[in-house]
């Protein structure tokens, strides 16, 4: 495999790999900690580097529509957003799902309002969980590049048929500069041949009337269809998992990836960039004292990797940390391991914890402390407390 | 250049709005689409929002739909949007030559809801032509205010009551709004005078757009009138100055039907029971406004 081997921040990483994935139209409104995405990919259109149209939307509740028109009509199509800007486009991200369209997003997760704050923190695109789109978070920058890729590949499978999000950290990816191994245009070809959908096309000889109103006797089939769209979509991801790492030569897992599970007894579960600090903390601890910790890092939240957890129920307790909140229930990834237990026989017991909201740093020290926290529930059998605000000021509610 | 009426009897015979819409007896709407889709032809695709096109006579239910021409049914609020990335695919992808991309969307659609997207997409340049028929509120809804319901008109939302009394704000002048974008066409129409309609959708294909055409199409069930008047009460808000047919085509105005002896408003607010509260103050009110926006474009 040969591969150019360079230093690029998350968003220019995220414009490689629309780049890579030859999208067609790209539509977009800048927002922070997006608009360098858009900038990139604007100089690849600008230098006749990308061969495509680019759409300078008035708003992103546009730019989606402006996607899902596009999508529709037959082009591989683009966008990125984050924070207020997802929010915004939050009645067509159902549209765009419902009506099939294999758009793929760049998310660069920022917190949302009230209060103002530019920093990381998951609530924009956890708040879109029921939108039907796949969602995808990325712990670095080449995982960025490379799950773009995957995406258009599994939101295209005609088996799927659904739109994809991928998401990177306001700052502390899309800003920070890491080694990114840029995969040859020719092998991206090969991988991923261009979109072509029999499905939806604008025939005059052949009228479509797409995206038509149904009544109550058809609604709940179409709706199924889309449920059967996203447990297929569980089997595409793992497939074009392996035909990345056959091609490409990199594999991140499909929709988990279990760090040093083998004997572990408690394991940490979390998400993007706390997933690889949380590597780092695993790794100490097992060094330092021989504790049979590991980590679950979860890469697909949508569909969400029900079977892939149920492997885990002879596990002793699990903390799962969550950068999001469902006021009055607790973290949303938490509630759902939660449930992805409940059927099996036995079952861990499962500690929540909230931390880095709003881009508050989560350090290695903080994922050992949790660690310890959850060897001690291990040991007493006993959740005190069911969620936790890590390193908060104040005093928490019991 | 402007646009040149076309006789009816040139119309082509194909018809794009197939029979059995569900639309209410006697809708303008329906009239004016189907006169214009007579027009566009076959190679015309559609985007259609929510709203009377849509909700109440020509999406389906599935199976059913009423466009016999590629059609996307797309969100209330972002026509213009659809309209814009059916556009750019189908350059990508070099077909756009042979398609006029248009859109269809009622008042609402248009000059409340949809207003920021058709002003990005007209002040982007996209090929499009974007329809407005007026009903002059939310009919599909029941009949609710919208920015382009006149002054004096009720709507459910605007009633008539011992405090508050039938809509009291100006409508609103989306083809004025248009004009302000520079765009290289913009027209009013009325299904009333087919001819002239059928040539502004004529020449809005041949520009290619962005152009946007504001058709007045009569509601007989909000506006309270027998379904057999529809074209009556189009052609008196023509005869009366209240619906003033003309075009800018790239900044020159172009006034299509010169009434010489106007018709008196009252004509054309009586036949209708919306209007029917008024008091010969608030006629003459209409009247006054009606004469100084006459004799703003000449007549």
């Amino acid at each position: 495999m040969e591969t150019e081997k360079l230093t690029f921040t998350g968003n220019e990483s995220a414009a490689l790999g629309a780049k890579l994935a030859r999208v067609e139209v790209v539509a977009t409104y800048p927002i922070t900690p997006q608009s360098t995405i858009v900038e990139n990919l604007s100089r690849f259109i600008a230098n006749g580097e990308l061969k495509a149209e680019i759409i300078n939307a008035e708003s992103e509740h546009a730019a989606i529509s402006i996607c899902i028109g596009a999508s529709l009509s037959g082009a591989r199509t683009f966008t990125a957003t984050a924070s207020q800007g997802l929010v915004l486009m939050h009645e067509m991200l159902h549209w765009a799902a419902g009506a099939r369209t294999p758009i793929v997003m760049a998310v660069t997760n920022r917190a949302l309002c009230v209060p103002w704050s530019l920093h990381a923190d998951f609530q924009d695109a956890i708040s879109q969980r029921d939108t039907g789109w796949i969602q995808f978070y990325c712990e670095n920058n080449q995982e960025v590049l490379d799950t773009i890729i995957q995406a258009y590949k599994i939101s295209e499978d005609k088996r799927v048929l659904l739109p994809s999000m991928v998401s990177l950290e306001g700052f502390i990816l899309t800003h920070t500069v890491e080694r990114v191994d840029v995969p040859k245009q020719k092998d991206v070809d090969e991988f991923l041949p261009p979109y072509k959908n029999e499905f939806f096309y604008i025939d005059p000889e052949n009228p479509l009337a797409e995206n038509v109103v149904v009544l109550p006797d058809w609604y709940m089939e179409y709706r199924y269809q889309q449920e059967v769209a996203m447990q297929n979509a569980k089997e595409v991801i793992d497939k074009v998992s392996k035909e990345y790492f056959d091609k490409i030569g990199r594999n991140w897992g499909g929709l988990i990836e279990a760090y040093m599970m083998e004997d572990a007894e408690v394991a940490v579960v979390t998400m993007g960039t706390i997933a690889g600090t949380a590597r780092v903390a695993v790794r100490e601890m097992r060094k330092k004292s021989g504790k049979k910790v590991g980590l679950i890092k979860v890469r697909c939240f949508r569909p969400f990797p029900v079977e892939e957890f149920k492997k885990f129920s002879s596990l002793k307790a699990l903390a799962v940390i969550d950068r999001s909140y469902s006021f009055g229930c607790g973290g949303p990834l938490c509630t759902e391991v939660k449930s992805a237990f409940y059927n099996t026989e036995e079952k861990p017991l499962i500690l929540g914890v909230v931390a880095g909201l709003g881009g508050r740093d989560v350090n290695v020290g903080d994922i050992i402390n949790v660690l310890e926290k959850t060897i001690e529930v291990s040991k007493t059998g006993k959740v005190e407390r069911e969620t936790i605000w890590l390193n908060l000021k104040g005093e928490q509610l019991r | 250049m402007p646009s040149k009426p076309i006789s009816i009897k040139d119309f082509p015979k194909d018809e794009f709005m197939v029979k059995g819409h569900t639309a209410c007896p006697g809708c303008g709407m329906a009239i004016a689409v189907r006169q214009a889709l007579k027009i566009l032809g076959k190679n015309t695709v559609l985007a259609i929002p929510a709203g009377c096109i849509a909700g109440g006579s020509t999406t389906g239910p599935f199976p059913l739909s009423g466009f016999a021409l590629p059609t996307v049914y797309c969100s209330f609020d972002e026509t213009a949007a659809f309209l814009a990335g059916i556009e750019t695919a189908l350059k990508v992808k070099g077909l756009k030559e042979k398609f006029n991309v248009v859109g269809i969307a009622g008042d609402g659609g248009t000059a409340d809801i949809g207003l920021q997207c058709l002003s990005g997409a007209v002040e982007r340049g996209h090929k499009i032509i974007y329809i407005c028929y007026d009903n002059e509120a939310y009919m599909n809804t029941g009949i609710q205010r919208s920015g382009t319901t006149p002054y004096g008109a009720w709507t459910t939302t605007t009633p008539v009551g011992s405090l508050r009394m039938f809509k009291q704000e100006p409508k609103k002048d989306m083809p004025q709004i248009m004009i302000a974008h520079k765009i290289p066409y913009v027209a009013t129409a009325s299904p009333a005078f087919p001819s002239d309609l059928a040539g502004k959708i004529k020449r809005a294909m041949e520009i290619g757009g962005p152009a946007y055409i504001h058709i007045h199409t009569p509601c007989p069930t909000g506006w309270r009138f027998p379904p057999e008047k529809t074209i009556e009460v189009a052609r008196l808000a023509v005869l009366s100055g209240m619906w003033i047919l003309y075009e800018v085509e790239n900044g020159v105005f172009k006034l299509n039907v010169k009434i010489s002896k106007r018709k008196p408003v009252k004509e054309y607010l009586s036949i209708q029971g919306r209007f029917r509260h008024l008091t010969a103050e608030d006629l003459e009110k209409i009247q006054k406004e009606v004469d100084e926006n006459c004799k703003r474009v000449g007549m």
